[in-house]
């Protein structure tokens, strides 16, 4: 009976292993193929519960509709060309703003991150502008552009570019001096560096930070349609919201949620794509 | 590399005077470390005439790649000048490949094999079927043909060094620099990379620098050997490796004469160790006690 737990420990894969490839096969020891099956049972768990605690009075219907009571109104919703509008506006915004802040953080961060001496003399001023709410700045945007689409982009491109901007700066500041100096004694003048060494060394900062400016720039999406009004799915709850619409008010948070999932989902993919030689993607293959 | 098909046959004979390649003149550097300044290489003069494999020796921490770096022209020395066929080097000249030590940091995770080789021919702008060649022709030289498309993280430390070594070759240089590249890989594969590098030597006709702290891979490759002091670094001895050009992991290693040079370098590194290197100048004798007949290069040191 001793070789039960024996084995068991060797199954789960050592800790130390970073991450990668390791953490995969230790996940699948343990879960094994049922993890898609547990995660789709965990969704309809949950959903239970949704419809049961309104159902068996354990909170006011009115406040918190049963699920399928909101799952139909988004099929509702979801027929009308008004919803659709909405979602692309709130997709315009994200990713307008989400391109405007990746090509700024990256423009300015490859230069200023390879001028030390000016890197000093702006560190100071990121470090007091970084923390600023985006949302503080939600009067000014509407003083200098009401309701348009570009108060929207003012809140999404100040947000994520901080994000993008301080992960291209610790990118530029990993380069390896020995791949500096193979590249030089290879003749690579400054620009080929920036693009054969430099670039892809900032790459999976540059992608950890799009992965969270991409959740950050949806969220600040919504909230300049929801607060300023300017179109888009924000607005829409707000408008359901005033007109007591409780229903269509969670049918929308739902679509948010799905968003949400969408871009998370479509950023993965895009890193693994760009990072396919990078230790956190390759996995098992590294020698 | 383009002359790897047919062999050279220049580069075998190493009796004939041959015009200097690389000379070092009075090299010194100084690390400015803000209030406290280190020498690491005090007064380095030496030069290698073309075609030559020359090892560096010496005690850890002495600046062999120091030395490396400023003649590779990544690093401006304090004072003193480096000449590669006459002309100074103040830059990392066109003429000039480097293989280092950290062949996991020297090759760019982000490219496949074959892509890290022909980097440095697509900078310079060599036409595309001269680079296709070129970066065939080193994978063969090297035994990596087969692994073009692969990912350098893919492969064995010591393939990655071939690949380092193929991207060398590719770069047709006229000089190679080698900094330590065979200390991070086992016993065995680093003799077959000796071999390697002694027969690309001689089918290229290029001329090396090879540094190592390995006294028994100093002698085994060299031609010559120059023994370094500990820091501040001067060239303590110049040491004609007088065996037959053929060498042979078996044969050469167990040759008298082999032994006799390995124990001359290691009495030599001990001195330098202890430090009592220097200031009195090094032996008369630079072929250790036998036919004493200094060939290429001569090295006034000091």
């Amino acid at each position: 009976m001793r070789r039960g737990p024996a084995v068991l420990t060797t199954g789960a894969a050592p800790p130390a292993v970073p991450a990668g490839g390791g953490a995969r096969t230790r996940r699948a020891a343990r879960a094994g193929p049922d993890r898609p099956l547990l995660g789709a049972l965990g969704i309809a768990a949950l959903l239970a519960l949704w419809e049961a605690a309104p159902r068996l009075g354990a909170v006011s219907a009115r406040h918190l509709p049963p699920a399928s009571e909101v799952l139909a109104t988004l099929a509702e919703r979801a027929a009308t060309a008004a919803f659709w509008t909405a979602v692309g506006d709130t997709l315009t915004g994200w990713a307008l703003g989400l391109a405007i802040a990746f090509a700024a953080a990256v423009l300015l961060g490859l230069t200023l991150g390879s001028l030390p001496r000016v890197r000093a003399f702006t560190d100071s001023t990121v470090d007091f502008l970084r923390p600023i709410p985006s949302v503080a700045l939600i009067p000014l945007a509407v003083l200098m552009y009401g309701t348009d689409l570009r108060s929207t982009l003012l809140l999404v491109v100040y947000a994520s570019f901080w994000l993008l901007y301080i992960q291209v700066l610790y990118g530029v500041a990993d380069v390896d001096p020995v791949a500096e100096q193979t590249a030089r004694s290879y003749g690579l003048g400054r620009l080929a560096r920036v693009r054969h060494v430099v670039w892809p060394t900032t790459l999976p900062y540059l992608m950890t930070g799009l992965r969270l400016a991409a959740a950050v720039a949806l969220i600040l999406s919504v909230t300049a349609q929801l607060v300023i009004g300017s179109p888009g799915l924000g607005r829409e709850i707000a408008v359901a919201q005033s007109s007591g619409a409780v229903a269509s008010v969670y049918a929308l948070i739902v679509a948010t949620g799905g968003l949400g999932v969408l871009v998370n989902t479509g950023v993965r993919a895009l890193e693994r794509r760009v990072l396919h030689w990078h230790a956190s993607v390759r996995g098992e293959a590294a020698a | 590399m383009g002359a790897a098909a047919e062999p050279t046959t220049t580069t075998t004979d190493h009796e004939g005077e041959r015009p200097t390649m690389l000379k070092v003149t009075g090299l010194r550097k100084v690390y400015d470390g803000g209030a406290v300044a280190v020498e690491a290489v005090r007064d380095l003069t030496f030069e290698l005439a073309e075609g030559e494999l020359v090892c560096l020796v010496g005690p850890s921490g002495c600046g062999k790649t120091t030395l490396l770096k400023c003649i590779a022209g990544l690093m401006p020395p304090t004072g003193g000048t480096v000449e590669l066929e006459g002309r100074p080097v103040t830059a990392p000249p066109p003429d000039m490949a480097v293989v280092f030590q950290e062949y996991g940091r020297s090759l760019f995770p982000w490219m496949s094999v074959r892509a890290n080789v022909e980097l440095p021919l697509k900078q310079k702008r060599l036409p595309v079927e001269r680079r296709t060649g070129l970066v065939r022709e080193a994978l063969e030289a090297v035994g990596l043909a087969g692994s073009a498309d692969a990912y350098p993280w893919q492969l064995s430390g010591g393939m990655q060094q071939r690949v380092a070594i193929a991207r060398a070759v590719a770069y047709e240089p006229k000089v190679l620099l080698m900094d330590e590249p065979f200390a991070a890989v086992d016993a065995q594969t680093r003799a077959d990379l000796e071999d390697l590098i002694r027969a690309l030597w001689k089918r290229l006709g290029v001329t090396v620098l090879f540094v190592t702290h390995d006294i028994d891979e100093a002698v085994y490759l060299g031609e010559r050997v120059l023994v370094l002091s500990s820091s501040p670094t001067v060239v303590q001895d110049d040491v004609t490796v007088d065996l037959p050009a053929g060498r042979d992991q078996l044969t050469t290693r167990r040759d008298g004469r082999f032994t006799e040079l390995r124990t001359r370098v290691y009495a030599e590194i001990q001195r330098a160790k202890r430090g009592d290197a220097g200031a009195d100048g090094r032996p008369q004798d630079r072929t250790g006690g036998r036919e004493g007949s200094p060939v290429a290069g001569g090295s006034p040191a000091g």
